[in-house]
């Protein structure tokens, strides 16, 4: 799994590519947590485009974040969901929480 | 009616986990599966084997038996674990629940399994192991 982080301002970008699994999960979440602190971001938005697996790993990388951010009146949102990766997100009802945009532009609007 | 199978073992090492679900995956290939269904069964498959790793072995390594069988548009998959078991299957099945808070488990395993399969079996006797079964009929022609 590799990582792209693009502080944009508003909020801090994830760009992930590869599999989002157990295995890759731990690094990434330690490599999010310490970009967040880094920065001071306020809030968050997480790039699957480059996601070809996630199981329900996944859901714990995102909820892990979500849970940190809304501490500090923040924002998480995804973009770029293929829709296998969107039925991982429905089961666990997700989206209960963490809106969905087409894309960057519209994500960042939303915050 | 078409029949086929496989068996494969290795270690309960986590870096194993995509190389569990990519195998079972080519051995799916031949009943020519949509790319949806041989993602469900390589979500399936992948918690599975997640299962054994973090819940059955905890870390420690052991091994790990995945397997496969066709028969005719039908794959039965049978994950299979010697770890410490499940006391309660029951609850260790229910959505979110988790008994590994702290290692941000999100508690969906089961579930995703139930969702993403045709159907599931949970077999366990603590301290003996773990076994899996699920299965799935494929659509495609």
């Amino acid at each position: 799994m590799i990582l792209k982080f693009d502080d944009i301002g508003k909020a801090l970008v994830v760009k992930m590519s590869g599999e989002l699994d157990h295995h890759s999960s731990e690094i990434v979440r330690i490599k999010i947590d310490n970009k967040i602190e880094e920065l001071g971001a306020k809030n968050l938005i997480f790039d699957f485009a480059e996601v070809n697996f996630m199981d329900s790993s996944g859901i714990g990388v995102v909820i892990g974040r979500y849970k940190k951010i809304i501490q500090y009146g923040g924002k998480v949102v995804v973009i770029g969901l293929s829709p296998k990766i969107k039925k991982v997100f429905e089961i666990a009802g997700l989206f209960k929480i963490i809106d969905e945009y087409d894309d960057l532009s519209k994500a960042v609007s939303s915050i | 009616m078409f029949e086929n199978e496989m068996k494969l073992e290795f270690p309960s090492k986590s870096e194993n986990e995509s190389f569990a679900r990519v195998v079972v995956a080519a051995f799916a290939a031949q009943l020519d599966p949509t790319i949806e269904e041989i993602a469900d069964v390589k979500t399936a498959v992948s918690e599975a084997v997640t299962n054994s790793i973090i819940h059955g072995y905890e870390g420690e390594v052991g091994v790990i038996t995945i397997e496969c069988k066709i028969e005719g548009k039908k794959l039965t998959v049978v994950v299979s674990d010697e770890g410490k078991g499940i006391e309660d299957i029951e609850l260790a099945m229910q959505p979110l629940y988790t008994s590994r808070p702290e290692l941000e488990r999100s508690g969906m395993g089961f579930t995703v399994m139930e969702t993403f399969m045709d159907s599931l079996k949970v077999e366990s006797t603590p301290n003996i192991g773990t076994r899996v079964t699920m299965v799935k009929e494929f659509k495609s022609i």
